[in-house]
């Protein structure tokens, strides 16, 4: 995709929900509100970029901080497992029922046990989304290991790698475009169920501004300076991903 | 230099593949090892190479019992060998750089040599095998012949005293095939290999074999099918291809090759 094309979109993106704001906004619509439950991109940017330095930049940066310590951990977490699982059999049979049946089961669900067990603090947060990404990055790099050629690992056997070397020289390079496939096809889930699980007791986090200024301040353009927030985290996150993806595995993207 | 006495092998659940094998390949000798697929032509290079333990008996390369690989020994397969994620350059200094990572213990890398000057040996391998104008491409980009010539620097560039290939031209086109058997006849000359080659082609093991292991030949039940030993003194110039001699020797490894996979089908129907 071309940077020109991307920014075509978004400027087109943002004059539809300009247009549409008007349009709440003048009143044809059959309901009443005192405010405009709308509120278009030249009422929400200057509020966005007020707030970012304030309140709405601390939220931002505790959310951030959460998405990220949980990648981390969930990396740390899953890749070795997942190159376990990958290289003997025996283990892969014995555990892959269990990964089998949990990996579907949305993780969202737990919030509320999480909180019981963590509490209300970053922990409990940070567990939800670990849990999310760890069953996709194990899942990924599980079957990136198992699919590695007999004959790679023998012919780099062959040239006196034992265990470490080819840990260090196949393992971990083969495992890598699994781990940042699985962040990036997990990223946007991970976010939105930071956002759900922001809703629950507790006083920082995007989740929380939002729903802080959308039902208690009803201060509509600031609960969408909120959602804008949100957007760009996970787009960024996105966008860092791929771009990490770029540099770490540029064998993907030779011709 | 290689010596394989009273070897058995069979996979887990399967039947005998060798049974009571014995194979003297002396210093500075080149093979082929030469039959039909389903043979253990392969099988027997895993276990030269040390990738698999025998099931009795043993495998000896300079008086020393093979159990797990041996730095001195290169092996090139035919295909997956390059790691996709390398360039051309790193996986050709994939071996000296597994070398420098263990250092000089004897058991990963030699003892006597050191992976020091690995960067100009790395330069010469690549210039050496016309590798260094791609030597930044993936294995996804490089042509099957210079995917194969990237394999055979790496292992080259270990200066290993044995070279055993397994069907290392099988997936290339006729020309390039023949190229890299030339190729490989003069490296050998050049670096007074020993070599134990594979292959499934009559006309390649004509060439590459001054030496002929013959599997399958007919003669003979049960494991092993029938080997037999010839010798194929004029192979090892490129001038011996087309020849007469060298079509007589393919008429006869053809005959019989032929009869054994023959009386192998009236066997099994």
């Amino acid at each position: 995709m071309r940077r020109r094309d991307l920014l075509l979109g978004t400027l087109f993106l943002l004059a539809a929900w300009q247009a549409v704001s008007w349009v709440v906004g003048s009143g044809v619509l059959p309901y009443r509100s005192a405010t405009n439950i709308l509120p278009g991109p030249l009422e929400v940017f200057p509020v966005f970029f007020r707030e970012m330095p304030g309140r709405l930049g601390q939220d931002f940066l505790v959310s951030l901080w959460r998405v990220l310590a949980s990648m981390a951990l969930a990396v740390a977490l899953a890749v070795p497992a997942g190159l376990v699982m990958g290289q003997s059999h025996g283990l892969n049979r014995l555990l892959s029922p269990l990964v089998y049946l949990t990996y579907p089961v949305p993780k969202v669900v737990l919030v509320p046990v999480v909180v019981l067990f963590f509490g209300v603090g970053d922990a409990g947060k940070i567990v939800v989304i670990t849990l999310i990404l760890f069953f996709q990055i194990l899942v990924l790099v599980r079957d990136a290991a198992a699919g590695l050629r007999a004959e790679l690992l023998q012919s780099v056997r062959s040239l006196g790698a034992g265990r470490r070397a080819l840990f260090l020289y196949v393992y971990f390079p083969a495992s890598l475009p699994a781990v940042l496939t699985a962040l990036r096809v997990s990223v946007g889930t991970a976010v939105a169920v930071l956002y759900v699980a922001e809703l629950y007791a507790t006083q920082q986090g995007l989740g929380y501004y939002i729903f802080l200024e959308g039902s208690t301040l009803l201060d509509y353009p600031a609960m969408y300076a909120g959602i804008v927030a949100m957007a760009l985290l996970g787009l960024g996150l996105y966008f860092a991903v791929d771009g990490l993806e770029r540099w770490l595995c540029p064998w993907e993207f030779a011709q | 230099m290689i010596s394989v006495r009273s070897l058995s092998f069979a996979y887990p659940g399967g039947r005998p593949i060798f049974s009571d094998f014995s194979w003297e390949v002396e210093r500075g000798e080149a093979w082929a090892v030469l039959g039909p697929s389903g043979f253990g032509k392969s099988t027997l290079l895993n276990l030269l190479a040390g990738l698999r333990p025998p099931s009795a008996g043993e495998v000896r390369i300079d008086g020393e019992v093979i159990r797990r690989p041996r730095p001195r020994t290169g092996l090139v397969l035919q295909d997956f060998g390059l790691l996709p994620w390398a360039t051309c350059e790193q996986n050709v200094s994939l071996g000296l750089r597994i070398q420098g990572f263990y250092g000089p213990d004897g058991k990963h890398a030699p003892a006597s040599v050191s992976a020091r000057n690995a960067r100009e040996r790395t330069e010469y391998w690549l210039a050496r095998l016309g590798l260094t104008t791609v030597r930044r491409q993936y294995p996804g980009q490089l042509s099957g012949g210079q995917r194969q010539r990237a394999a055979i620097a790496r292992t080259l560039a270990l200066e290993p005293d044995l070279l055993l290939m397994d069907e290392p031209f099988a997936s290339l086109d006729a020309p390039t095939r023949e190229s890299l058997q030339n190729l490989a006849l003069e490296l050998r000359a050049e670096q007074k290999l020993t070599t134990v080659v594979v292959t499934h082609s009559i006309e390649e093991a004509a060439i590459l074999g001054p030496k002929i292991l013959l599997f399958g030949n007919g003669h003979g039940q049960g494991p092993g099918r029938g080997m037999e030993w010839i010798d194929n003194p004029s192979a090892g110039q490129a001038a011996y291809r087309g020849s007469a001699d060298y079509h007589a020797m393919c008429d006869q490894l053809r005959e019989r090759m032929g009869a054994g996979v023959e009386q192998g089908a009236r066997v099994a129907g």
